[in-house]
């Protein structure tokens, strides 16, 4: 087994092999919509690499952060819905 | 903001195949070579992650050329600006670098072409490559039902990566006819390695159904995907998924070339016989100069190295190779070209621009991008019109308008540094 890294999505732990992106785990922690678009639709990840901007959930308190290009750390604290 | 400078000889930017295999000829030659990326780790997306574990012996042989050199890796770091010509600012997660160079290989790879269709907006409707990064990057996808579809020969890579895994793969939609595919089978055969490649694919994926001049029209579901209509003439298909990985081809991503006013032809950068822009002492290499696959980027790349370093009679020795494998490019471009169809997927309330829900009845009111961007702030969001530019483009015809810094959205405190 690869080391873990434990992050929390919303309030809930989850675990994660380390090295893993914050995208990843919101989806494992069963997440899909990740934010609310200006008119208040539900979207998640598009392009997976850094482009599309859909991603974006808050991380550590800072908002607009593309879950795609950030690797979890322990600890991290992610927010979907903004 | 604080700034640090970094001189070198030659700097690229992009760590995928052709930065790559450029870095490797520039450092063998003795030069100060730099390589900056966007991504948190080398490879690009075709390599994502494959640098402790490489999928093929090919890659393995290019990382431990890596390895085992003195070339400087900044990741994690985003060019937005050119202040001056020899001068490239990079925001990076604490600062910003301040780049020097004599001179430049732009390697900025590709991006999938996503095309509007009724529901493609809901969460798990993704990429091809869109889904295979996050399945890389820990995403488990074991027992999810997936749907692949749209366009190119990276469906079935991300298919057969995704059953791999354990996805329960229900079908790949190819929008190209099977005339067409089998066309470009027949040429493969004349290319024993690409040939070879797309055998093993196929039977890796025996089982799996490929409906050939098949596309999606619509997706379903509340607040995420719970079903897709697939459409073949004269039939269709409503397929319950959990998601649906879907690319309509790939295309060059131009935003920094562009910026450095780089000679843009035909979607593509357009390059000398040494890989040279239309800017002196700017390379490119790799699917930015036009779609072309893996070992077109690979020998792009070395020759563009082996170019800015000086070394021409070796690049040289290279061009037989970029002549065929150019020649696939063209191949697959014709293979996969996106067929009239699919301009009519978007209904009236389709979004278009995701970034600002702009759909696309208030885009037929306009008759120009600029118009777009003016009237309905139509590619004004964060994302610049990466995803909408591509898709109206094929929708209306319209072309993009020039880039202007910064190329991508950065921090206030960014912008504001001394220069």
């Amino acid at each position: 087994m690869p080391d873990e890294v434990v992050v929390v999505v919303d309030g809930v732990l989850v675990r994660m092999p380390e090295g893993s992106m914050v995208s990843a785990a919101i989806m494992s922690a069963g997440v899909s919509s990740f934010r609310r678009s200006v008119t208040g639709e539900a979207r998640g990840p598009l392009c997976g690499m850094g482009i599309c901007f859909e991603c974006r959930v808050t991380i550590d308190l800072q908002s607009h952060c593309r879950s795609c290009q950030t690797i979890c750390q322990n600890g991290m604290d992610i927010r979907t819905g903004e | 903001m604080s700034r640090r400078a970094i001189d070198s000889d030659v700097l690229i930017v992009g760590a995928g195949p052709a930065g790559l295999a450029a870095a490797c000829r520039v450092v063998e030659s003795g030069r100060e070579v730099t390589v900056i990326d966007d991504n948190p780790d080398v490879g690009g997306q075709i390599w994502r992650g494959e640098k402790e574990k490489p999928s093929s012996p090919e890659a393995g042989v290019w990382f431990e050329r890596i390895r085992n050199s003195t070339i400087t890796f900044i990741n994690g770091a985003r060019v937005f600006q050119q202040p001056q010509s020899g001068l490239l600012l990079a925001e990076c997660e604490n600062d910003v670098c301040e780049l020097n160079y004599q001179k430049l290989i732009l390697a900025t790879g590709a991006r999938e072409r996503f095309l509007p269709f009724p529901g493609w907006t809901l969460p798990n409707v993704m990429g091809a490559g869109g889904l295979q990064a996050l399945v890389k990057t820990g995403f488990a996808i074991a027992g999810k039902k997936v749907v692949v579809a749209g366009s190119g020969p990276l469906l079935l890579a991300v298919a057969d990566y995704l059953k791999r895994k354990g996805a329960d793969v229900l079908a790949i939609a190819e929008q190209a006819s099977r005339a067409n595919l089998f066309r470009f089978g027949l040429q493969l055969i004349s290319q024993r390695g690409k040939a070879s490649q797309a055998y093993k694919l196929r039977r890796q994926l025996r089982g799996v159904k490929y409906l050939t001049g098949c596309w999606p029209v619509a997706a379903y579901g509340v607040d995420k995907l719970e079903h897709v209509i697939l459409q073949q003439p004269g039939r269709r298909f409503d397929i319950v998924c959990d998601y649906l990985a879907c690319g309509f081809h790939l295309v060059p991503n131009l935003e920094l070339p562009e910026l450095l006013d780089c000679k843009i032809e035909d979607g593509a950068v357009t390059v000398d016989e040494l890989q040279q822009t239309s800017i002196e002492n700017v390379y490119c290499a790799g699917e930015s100069t036009g779609i072309g696959g893996l070992e077109l980027s690979l020998v792009e790349g070395e020759i563009a190295g082996l170019a800015a370093t000086g070394q021409t009679t070796k690049a040289r020795e290279l061009f037989g190779n970029r002549d065929k494998q150019r020649k696939f490019g063209r191949l697959l471009n014709r293979t996969f070209a996106l067929r009239k169809e699919l301009r009519s997927l978007p209904a009236g309330d389709t979004i278009v621009c995701r970034c600002e829900d702009v759909c696309f009845e208030s885009l037929r009111t306009v008759s120009s991008w600029r118009e777009a961007k003016l009237h309905t702030r139509c590619g004004m969001g964060p994302c610049q019109g990466r995803i909408c530019g591509t898709a109206v483009e094929f929708l209306f015809g319209w072309k993009a308008e020039s880039v202007r810094p910064p190329v991508f959205p950065v921090r206030v405190g960014s912008m504001s540094v001394e220069s």
